[in-house]
C-alpha cells in the first residue's frame, strides 16, 4: 500500500469540508466551545499522566496538586529502562505486534474471499465468524490455555499473539470495504491472465488503502495493548510485554505515582503518536466500509 | 464479440473458482475456529467435570459430574449478585455510551473544519489506551489523599467522594472509566456514518427552511440507523462482558459491589482453580449474551418490515 493511494483517496473529502465551513452559522461558536470543553475533560487524564511522569516524588503526592511539574525530571523514565527491564519488554511488545500483522494479512484475504466469491458453506462460515464476536474471552480463556499448552506454545511470544491474531470485526470491515470494489476490475485482471493470488496482491490490496490503514492501526493498538494473554501465557520474565511489566509496577511500588505514570506514559505515548499520524485515514476507512 | 466471450468465461471462472476462496478465507477461519469455536466445545465438556488444578497435572483424576456445576451455580448467592451488578451497569452504561458517542459525533460533524479534526484526536485517546495504563492513571486520579478529582471537588466547595471504597461509588467509578474508554471507537463509527450521508439531503432540507435541530433529528439521526444499531449491539455485548475496569481498579470490591459475571468467572477459574465450575458459569454468560443479541437482531428485522 503506497502513501500515494492514501493521498488520492483522501482528496475528495477536502472540497466538501471547505464548502461546509463557508456555511458556518452563529450556532457554531457554541458547538466549538462545547467540543473544546469536552476534549479537555476527556484528555485530562493523559496530560495528568504525562506531567506527573516528570514530577519529583514529593510533587506527585503534594496537596494541593499542580498540573505542571515545578522541577521536571527524567529520573523515572530512566529508572524504567536502566534499573527495570522495560527495554526487553518493549522489544517483546514489538515482536507481538509484528506477529499481529500476519493476522492482518489473513483478515484481508478472508475479507476478499467473503466479498467477491461464491462457495459452498460461505454463509455458514461468515455467520460463524460474526458469532465469535459474542463470545466472552472468559469462556475461551481456560480452553485456549489448555490448547496452547498441549502444543507447547505457552511461554512463547507466538503463543501470546495467536489467540487474538484474527478478529471477526476486522474480517467484517474488510468484507464491507472490498464488496465496493467493482467486479469489472477484477474480471479485467483475470482477462489479462492474472491468477487469484496476483489479482489480490496487485489489484485488491492497493485499492484497499484506507481500510488497510484503519486495520493496521487497530492491529497495532490491539497487539501493543494486549494484557490478558501475555499475563496468562508469558510465564518467565524474559517473555513479559510492556503491559505485564506495567502491571507488576502497580504491585511492586504502589507508593511511587511518578514511576507508575512514567511507565504508563511509555505505553501510551507511542500509540498516541501513531494514532495522530493515521487518524484521518481511520475515519475515512470507516466511512468507506459502508457502515452507515 | 471475443471480449464478451472472454468476460463471460472470466465471470464463470469466478463462480466456479475452485479452491481459491477456501485458500483465501481458510487461514482466518481456521484461526477463529481454533481460538473462538473449539474453546466453546472444550468449555462445554469441561463444565460437566470437576476439573481443577490437580486435574491439569493428572487427567485421570478428573471426574464426570453431570450438571452438578450448574446446580451449584444456581444455588450460589455470589453468582446472582454478579448477575445483578452486570445488569445494573449495563442498563445505565449502554444508553450513556450511545448518547455520549452520538452527541460527540454530531458536534464534531457540525463543527466540521480544522478545529474538529484536531479535537477529534482528543476524544479518541481513551479508546487507544492500554487498560493497565488506564488503571494506573485513574487510580491516581481517584486517590483519596492526593487525588486530583477530590481536590477539584474541594475547590468548588464539595465534599470528597470515596471513589473506590464505597460500594455505590465504586460502581459509579468503574462505570465512569468504562464510558470514558468505550465512547471513542463508537464516536469514530458514528462520525464515519455521518460523513457518509450525502450532502444533498442536508442542502435540500436547508432550502426547505428546516433549522439545524430539525435537520439533525429528522434527517441525520434516522439515516444513521444502521451505524447506531451496530454501535448499540456491540456496546450491549461489551457491557455484558464487563471485566477490565473492575479487574484492575477494584478487583470486584468493595464487598463484591463491582464483581461482574466475567470477573466472577475469572476468579472462580484462576483464583480458586475450579475450571469445571468456572466453565459452567462462562457458558451461562455466553447463553445470556447470545439471547440478548438475537432479541436485538430480531427487533431490527421487525423494524425494517
Amino acid at each position: 500500500m503506497s502513501t500515494d493511494t492514501l493521498r488520492r483517496t483522501a482528496a475528495p473529502g477536502r472540497p466538501a469540508t471547505r464548502a461546509r465551513r463557508a456555511r458556518r452559522g452563529p450556532g457554531r461558536n457554541l458547538v466549538d466551545l462545547l467540543l473544546i470543553l469536552g476534549a479537555a475533560a476527556t484528555s485530562l487524564p493523559f496530560f495528568w499522566m504525562i506531567f506527573a511522569a516528570l514530577k519529583p516524588r514529593s510533587e506527585a503526592t503534594a496537596v494541593p496538586p499542580h498540573l505542571l511539574p515545578q522541577e521536571p525530571t527524567w529520573e523515572f523514565v530512566r529508572t524504567l529502562f536502566v534499573d527495570l527491564d522495560f527495554g526487553r519488554y518493549l522489544a517483546n511488545t514489538i515482536i507481538v505486534v509484528a506477529i499481529g500483522f500476519v493476522g492482518l494479512f489473513f483478515m484481508a484475504m478472508a475479507g476478499y474471499g467473503f466479498a467477491k466469491f461464491e462457495f459452498r458453506g460461505k454463509s455458514i462460515m461468515f455467520a460463524a465468524v460474526l458469532a465469535t464476536m459474542m463470545i466472552p474471552v472468559q469462556v475461551t480463556m481456560i480452553p485456549t490455555y489448555l490448547i496452547l499448552n498441549a502444543v507447547g506454545l505457552t511461554g512463547t511470544l507466538v503463543g501470546i499473539a495467536l489467540p487474538t491474531l484474527v478478529s471477526a470485526f476486522g474480517i467484517f470491515l474488510f468484507r464491507q470495504f472490498m464488496s465496493t470494489i467493482p467486479d469489472e476490475l477484477l474480471e479485467a485482471a483475470r482477462l489479462d491472465g492474472a491468477g487469484h493470488g496476483r489479482t489480490f496482491v496487485s489489484i485488491v490490496l492497493p485499492m484497499s488503502g484506507p481500510i488497510l490503514a484503519v486495520q493496521a492501526v487497530l492491529t497495532f493498538i490491539a497487539g501493543w495493548n494486549s494484557f490478558l494473554w501475555p499475563l496468562i501465557l508469558a510465564g518467565e520474565q524474559s517473555k513479559y510485554t510492556l503491559s505485564v511489566g506495567l502491571a507488576l509496577l502497580n504491585q511492586q511500588v504502589a507508593t511511587n505515582p511518578s514511576l507508575q505514570m512514567a511507565g504508563a506514559a511509555v505505553m501510551v505515548v507511542p500509540i498516541v503518536v501513531v494514532f495522530i499520524f493515521f487518524q484521518r485515514y481511520i475515519v475515512q476507512g470507516f466511512t468507506m466500509s459502508g457502515l452507515k | 464479440m471475443s471480449t464478451t466471450t472472454a468476460r463471460r468465461a472470466a465471470r464463470a471462472s469466478s463462480r466456479s473458482a475452485g479452491a481459491a476462496p477456501y485458500l483465501l478465507v481458510g487461514p482466518a477461519v481456521l484461526a477463529l475456529a481454533l481460538f473462538g469455536i473449539l474453546p466453546i466445545l472444550v468449555a462445554a465438556g469441561v463444565s460437566l467435570t470437576d476439573l481443577n488444578i490437580r486435574g491439569l497435572g493428572d487427567p485421570s483424576s478428573v471426574e464426570f459430574v453431570g450438571l452438578a456445576n450448574y446446580e451449584r451455580l444456581v444455588a450460589d448467592g455470589d453468582f446472582w449478585n454478579a448477575l445483578r451488578v452486570t445488569g445494573i451497569l449495563a442498563v445505565v452504561g449502554v444508553p450513556t455510551v450511545v448518547l455520549v458517542s452520538l452527541t460527540t459525533a454530531l458536534l464534531l460533524h457540525t463543527s466540521g473544519g480544522r478545529l474538529a479534526r484536531i479535537l477529534r484526536s482528543f476524544y479518541f485517546l481513551p479508546a487507544i489506551t492500554a487498560i493497565v495504563a488506564v488503571a494506573l492513571v485513574w487510580g491516581y486520579l481517584f486517590n483519596s489523599q492526593f487525588g486530583l478529582l477530590n481536590h477539584l471537588l474541594g475547590t468548588v466547595g464539595l465534599d470528597p467522594v470515596p471513589w473506590l471504597s464505597d460500594p455505590t461509588w465504586a460502581k459509579v467509578s468503574v462505570g465512569i472509566v468504562a464510558v470514558w474508554r468505550a465512547s471513542g471507537l463508537n464516536t469514530i463509527i458514528l462520525l464515519a456514518g455521518l460523513q457518509g450521508i450525502p450532502h444533498e439531503y442536508d442542502e435540500a432540507a436547508q432550502l426547505d427552511g428546516a433549522n439545524r435541530w430539525t435537520r439533525t433529528w429528522r434527517i441525520q439521526v434516522p439515516l444513521l440507523r444502521f451505524a447506531l444499531f451496530f454501535v448499540t449491539v456491540t456496546t450491549v455485548i461489551s457491557w455484558l462482558q464487563f471485566f477490565d475496569e473492575p479487574y484492575v481498579l477494584t478487583e470486584g470490591g468493595p464487598n463484591k459491589a463491582t464483581t461482574s459475571i466475567s470477573l466472577y468467572i475469572f476468579q472462580q477459574g484462576f483464583r480458586y482453580n475450579q475450571f469445571g465450575f468456572a466453565s459452567a458459569g462462562s457458558l451461562v454468560l455466553l447463553v445470556i449474551i447470545a439471547v440478548v443479541t438475537l432479541v436485538q437482531l430480531r427487533g431490527r428485522r421487525n423494524d425494517v418490515d
